[in-house]
């Protein structure tokens, strides 16, 4: 059962312009999208630059003015009242940032910065708090001393962890990690996701995972979204997404994956190649005569695709 | 030169950063060379040394700030000790360079079309009327619709893979035989990057030319290069032709690296991880093995006092002893 429900979720960010300054155009970011959040599933949300993703993650964090939709969590409307210090929501759905040294406060100790939201919403003693501390430390495999300690005394890896062990403070049940390893090294950013993994056992986490990184969302996501201006072209389990594409942007965006494989790449270049002649010849199809994405329709329980008709997407 | 194809011969060449009052060199003791339609690829995670290298080899370092020693041999030049004047008609004519960050290398106020014929100016006689032909036709060549229309533009007009095919124009302009690509596509969305890293090899297959190709994605490796060079804090620790590298890495950090990527057809594993971090240039030891202390499973006696590097099979090299009876901690692979 899902415990927190996107519907039709849109945000317009106002264009000013013109003598008055006034109000002269919309950027659609984000334009009517649906999820729904099962409990210790991660859900990938992938696109290129630009089509939305984090401002769908600031949404959802109430970072980012909803234009039009609604945030249902177990069952109530929250679009609302979202960043109220009180609200469950807001301590139980966390966040971790891409660039994990602009987020942690430079001037403040390990301590304080894990705290904060421990403090934010829940009421403990000095010696409960440490005790809390520590174990989180423990957790995200950072010795005790590092509680004295300030971010720039890190490396990557380990700030990306310190922000990891933030978010899981205060025991969420969703974290919304946008690009999360994006900037980090192959063997660290295997360390983060492995660790992400293990705290996901841990606490039945749910993640938002959001990366243009299909390597690495095939690797972590259980469910995944395509995004394209605004808009889901594809949504589905990870084989639906992966073993069995409808939507022609999807297609592409596999297309394009480098792969390790050297005996064949000149098969992966032709077909990479004859994919995206055919999203030249045939995009028009694909979006209607705007250049808007389709809604969604269902094609199995859980593959959605995004088309006019249905039966276009058959190869 | 012995090996007529040969268009770089790069010999143990070191790249020292002034710190506080020493020198302590982030590229040590590199030997590479670089041939005629070949794409090298230099991989390795950040602060190896990649761009130090290339950054050297086009001869950019401050030097009051830098120490450079060794040899970059260009046709029996050695470019190490070329005064500035010189290393101006090298740049651009001989070795262009495409660097990582499009936005940055390209001067925001100036147009496109004058950015692409600074270079032209410089090292061509043609006249004005063929220099902006030579743009158009460049801008044409590297996929950039309407040329006409972009060459007026600036930069910030452009997105982010427009921007990087006008730096490679630019990098192409004077068909320089030689082309140091610093993480092209990086900042790219993969679609596009699929573009860029075709047209690269479009224009290696159609001129012949040689690419250096610095990257840290292993995955545009296997679908580029010819060769690859494996770089662990400042040395190359291990060289390859491409498949042989993949098939049969034999250091330990290449086959560390290789386990930590996220396979596309085996998702629940477990990654590799690999102990420590990579020490700052002032922490590195400088003897012995550089990435024991990353294996600290693996005794000390299998390491090389002084480690260099072994022919393992024709044109595969490996650096020390501690590949030979290296294994993974707990269990294997
Ligand atoms: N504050 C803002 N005001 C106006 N437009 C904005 C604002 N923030 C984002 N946008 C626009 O909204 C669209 C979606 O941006 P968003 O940051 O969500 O993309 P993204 O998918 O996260 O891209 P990236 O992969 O580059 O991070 C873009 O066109 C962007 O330019
Ligand atoms: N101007 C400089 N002064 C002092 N140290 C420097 C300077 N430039 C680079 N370094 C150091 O030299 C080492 C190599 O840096 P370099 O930029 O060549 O790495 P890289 O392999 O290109 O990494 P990345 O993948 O992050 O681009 C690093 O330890 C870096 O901190
Ligand atoms: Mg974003
Ligand atoms: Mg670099």
């Amino acid at each position: 059962m899902s415990f927190l429900e996107i519907e039709d979720l849109k945000v317009h960010y106002p264009i000013r312009g013109g003598f008055f300054n006034t109000v002269v155009d919309h950027v659609y970011a984000l334009d009517g999208i649906n999820m729904s959040i099962e409990r210790g599933k991660t859900y990938g949300l992938v696109g290129e630059s630009g089509s939305g993703k984090s401002t769908t993650g600031k949404a959802i964090m109430g970072l980012e003015k909803i234009t039009d939709g609604r945030i249902i969590y177990e069952g109530k409307d929250v679009s609302k009242q979202i960043r109220g210090k009180n609200s469950t929501y807001n301590r139980d759905v966390q966040m971790i940032f891409q660039d994990a040294t602009s987020s942690l406060n430079p001037k403040k100790r390990v301590r304080d910065i894990i705290a904060e939201p421990i403090r934010n919403f829940e009421r403990l003693t000095e010696g409960e708090e440490k005790k809390r501390i520590l174990e989180l430390l423990d957790i995200v495999g950072m010795p005790e001393d590092a509680m004295y300690k300030y971010p720039h005394e890190f490396s990557g890896g380990q700030k990306q962890r310190l922000g990891v062990a933030r978010a899981v403070a205060c025991r969420p049940k969703l974290i919304v990690a946008d690009e999360p390893v994006s900037a980090l090294d192959l063997s660290v950013q295997a360390q983060v996701l492995n660790f992400m993994k293990d705290i996901q056992e841990e606490y039945g986490l749910s993640y938002l995972f959001i990366s243009h990184d299909l390597g690495v969302v095939k690797h972590m996501c259980d469910h995944i979204s395509i995004m394209y201006r605004g808009r889901l072209v594809e949504s589905g389990t990870r084989e639906d997404i992966y073993k069995d594409p409808q939507h022609i942007y999807t297609k592409r965006l596999i297309a394009a994956i480098p792969e390790i494989d050297t005996e064949n790449r000149e098969v992966h270049k032709a077909n990479r190649r004859r994919v995206e002649e055919e999203y030249r010849q045939n995009e028009k199809q694909y979006y209607d005569e705007n250049g808007k994405v389709y809604d969604l329709k269902s094609l199995t329980d859980t593959h959605k695709v995004a088309l006019k008709n249905i039966e276009v997407g058959g190869n | 030169m012995e090996n007529e194809n040969q268009l770089l011969d790069i010999n143990h060449l070191h790249t020292g950063f002034r710190i506080k009052d020493d020198f302590y060199d982030a590229v040590d003791d590199v030997s590479i060379s670089l041939e005629k339609n070949e794409i090298l690829a230099i991989v390795g995670e950040s602060g190896c040394g990649k761009s130090t290298l290339a950054t050297t080899i086009m001869g950019l370092h401050d030097p009051n700030k830098t120490k450079v020693a060794g040899e970059v041999i260009y046709q029996d030049l050695n470019l190490v000790d070329l005064n500035e004047e010189l290393y101006n008609k090298i740049r651009g004519n001989d070795i262009g360079m495409i660097f990582q960050d499009p936005l940055s290398a390209l001067n925001p106020l100036m147009r496109i079309q004058d950015q692409i014929a600074e270079s032209l100016i410089f090292h061509t006689k043609l006249s004005k009327e063929k220099r902006y032909e030579r743009v158009l036709e460049l801008l044409e060549q590297v996929g950039i619709p309407n040329p006409p229309r972009v060459a007026k533009q600036y930069p910030h007009e452009l997105s982010g893979g427009m921007r990087q095919r006008v730096m490679i124009a630019i990098a192409l302009s004077c068909k320089p035989p030689i082309i140091i690509a610093d993480e092209p596509t990086t900042a790219l969305d993969v679609t596009i990057q699929a573009q860029i890293l075709d047209l690269l090899k479009e224009l290696q297959e159609e001129n012949g030319t040689g690419i250096i190709l610095i990257t840290h994605d292993l995955g545009v490796v296997a679908e580029m290069a010819d060769r690859v060079a494996v770089m662990y804090a400042g040395q190359v620790v291990e060289e390859a032709e491409v498949g042989e590298l993949f098939n049969n890495p034999k250091h330990p950090y290449t086959r560390s690296l290789l386990n930590s990527i996220p396979q596309m057809d085996s998702e629940n594993d477990e990654l590799h991880v690999i102990d420590g971090v990579v020490p700052s240039l002032v922490k590195l030891p400088r003897k012995g093995c550089r990435f024991a202390a990353r294996i600290p499973w693996i005794a000390a006696e299998e390491h090389e006092e002084n480690p260099v590097m072994h022919e393992v099979a024709p044109n595969h090299f490996v650096r020390c002893t501690c590949y030979k009876n290296f294994h993974f901690e707990e269990g294997g692979e």
